[in-house]
């Protein structure tokens, strides 16, 4: 295996008192889909930042392609495409005009039809960024990433804020940079998006890597493992529900219990009749296989969302 | 030069596309050139070319204003970002600015030029050489100005306000509005730092045919050092992001775009005979102004 496409070691990024990152490290081989999952605030922003050239590390190793983000300019910039957490354009430019003015910075061009044709906004290529509806200006901005036909690409919570069916068209086209062996580095605080787009995953919390590995291996943390969700009437005394059968872990988020059972009947058994007996009403119950959700809770102590 | 260019179509197209553009760098300096022939020039070619002049002085320094404010907007909103990922320099970004002003704004000034020519009965066309590099230097001169302010500036507001004042020193101390010879002569004396005075004698000379060829000269390298110092200050200020803000030290340097009027208003002051020609100028258009010839009345 030769250098990795992507190599962060040891990476420090200080916004005056806050640390944002905090000795991050990993290697994206060419070809990987690599995800940075992890809630609002962790460092994943800052880091793949670092990694496009737009933020300066205040210490650590960065390098994209062999090259250096931060110095290395446009040689770095030819061979990036990157779609930031939120993408701005003037309202009064057309979509077509967008992605032609895109490509004529680069040497190295993507046939502009091509790109709308596949992007699917061949009808709208006439209509300005300001028509566009949420979903269509993302595509947009996937789009412009590919003007160059770039090697790496990087992805910083490309369907935040999209409804679930929008979300899903992006998917499609995340996994059609996969089949393309496309490199692409994601950022997301997306369980769903994680487990199904990324090849390896770094769980990122507190500006620092807490786990990685490929989806499976991470969820094989909490083999063997249910996670089961449960609202109360009235809440239990302290750990009550921790010693229910089965249970090897209890946790509360907003009152709402999480288990993580091994013996899942018996633990749902035990939970009815300490209910009956405490004169409590269960008012949902919820199961769930294991998911890199519970390996963060393991992790963290807290929900990923949170 | 080849991304300056490609950014300076997309902002002429932008701007095209924006009706508050249009009203502002089409219609105002039109109304305005009406307006100051109705009522300092009417049935005065002499003071036609007086009055070209100082609408043409205007129309140009409203390129201080022009697409540096966009600029600021671009920034705020977050669309400077998404450029700098691109293989594209702050430099670029810059001389877009300049150029699709440039470009903007040169239909508006031949219309005023060719409107005193046939529709005021303006007697000759002045020095069209003089008058044609005097507008490009001075409106490139001037975007260059408004984009120190656009670079210091953290919000949209602030470069409002900041822009707001310097223009009003611009409109009173230039000439352009009142005539410079009229007012206090330690007032004509402080003109001589303003950028804008440059600009507007020298276009009064060129318009009015009273100015010498070394005259000229001195008001366009005045232009173009100004012009000169002030890029390169922006361009070292220059953010393309919206959270950066300029360090208090940085603000200093824009003093540094001043320095070449210092020196040019500084040995005016001492040496120059720049007032003396301005009040010559200004006796001479009085003393000459011819009536335009109007059919009889039957």
């Amino acid at each position: 295996m030769g250098e990795p496409i992507i190599q962060v070691e040891n990476l420090y990024k200080n916004y005056g008192a806050v640390e944002a990152v905090r000795g991050v490290s990993f290697a994206v081989e060419e070809g990987e889909v690599f995800g940075l999952l992890g809630p609002n605030g962790a460092g994943k922003t800052s880091t793949v930042e670092i990694l496009e050239g737009l933020r300066t590390r205040d210490r650590g190793v960065a390098r994209v392609c062999g090259l250096d983000p931060e110095t290395s300019g446009e040689r770095f910039k030819e061979r990036i495409g990157a779609v930031l957490q939120s993408t701005a354009l003037p309202d009064k430019l057309r979509v077509q005009e967008a992605i032609e003015l895109f490509a004529e910075f680069y040497r190295r061009r993507a046939d502009t039809n091509a790109l709308l044709r596949r992007f699917q906004l061949d009808e709208k290529r006439e209509a300005f960024y300001g028509q566009l509806s949420g979903g269509q200006k993302q595509r947009l901005a996937l789009a412009m990433a590919m003007v160059n036909d770039p090697q790496v690409i990087f992805l910083d919570e490309p369907t935040a804020g999209l409804d679930p069916q929008v979300r899903r068209e992006i998917y499609d086209i995340i996994e059609q940079f996969k089949r393309e062996k496309k490199t692409v580095l994601l950022t997301t605080h997306y369980i769903e998006e994680a487990e199904r787009l990324c090849d390896r995953v770094a769980i990122v919390d507190h500006g620092r890597v807490i786990a990685l590995g490929t989806p499976r291996e991470l969820k094989q943390r909490s083999a063997g493992t249910t996670r089961i969700e449960v609202r109360l009437a009235r809440p239990l005394a302290d750990g009550a529900l921790g010693r229910l059968e089965g249970v090897a872990d209890c946790r509360e988020f907003d009152g709402q219990y999480v288990l993580h059972s091994t013996r899942p009947p018996q633990t749902i058994v035990a939970l009815v009749k300490q209910l009956e007996a405490e004169n409590n009403e269960l008012q949902s119950l919820e199961m769930f296989s294991p998911s890199l959700e519970d390996v963060f809770i393991e992790l963290t102590g807290r929900r990923l969302r949170e | 030069m080849n991304h300056a260019w490609t950014l300076t179509k997309m902002r002429v197209r932008l701007a095209t596309r924006n009706r508050a553009f249009f009203f502002f760098s089409f219609v105002m300096p039109l109304v305005f050139l009406f307006g100051a022939v109705a009522f300092f020039a009417r049935g005065s070619s002499g003071r036609i070319a007086y009055v070209l002049g100082a609408v043409l002085t205007l129309t140009v320094m409203g390129s201080f204003w022009g697409l540096s404010v966009q600029l600021v907007t671009f920034r705020e909103q977050g669309i400077l970002r998404r450029f700098r990922l691109a293989p594209v320099g702050a430099g670029a970004m810059l001389v877009s600015s300049i150029l699709s002003n440039y470009f903007l704004s040169m239909p508006v000034i031949v219309l005023e030029v060719i409107l005193c020519r046939y529709a005021f009965h303006l007697h000759s066309w002045g020095n069209l050489w003089a008058i044609f590099a005097l507008v490009t230097l001075g409106s490139a001169a001037f975007a260059a100005f408004g984009l120190i302010v656009a670079s210091v500036t953290n919000t949209m507001q602030e470069t409002q306000m900041i822009n707001n004042l310097i223009w009003m020193a611009f409109l009173v101390l230039s000439g352009a509005t009142i005539p410079l010879a009229s007012m206090p002569s330690w007032i004509q004396r402080v003109a001589l730092f303003v950028p804008a005075t440059y600009l507007a004698t020298g276009l009064e000379g060129a318009t009015t045919n009273l100015a010498s060829a070394h005259e000229v000269v001195t008001d366009l390298a005045a232009l173009a050092l100004g012009l000169c110092v002030a890029f390169e200050i922006s361009r070292q200020l220059f953010r393309w992001e919206p959270e950066a803000k300029v360090s208090r030290r940085a603000k200093w340097w824009v003093l540094a775009a001043l320095v070449p009027f210092l020196v040019f208003g500084t040995w005016e002051n001492i040496a120059g005979g720049r007032l003396s020609r301005m009040s010559t100028n200004f006796q001479t258009l009085r003393s000459t102004i011819a009536p335009v010839e109007t059919p009889p009345a039957h």
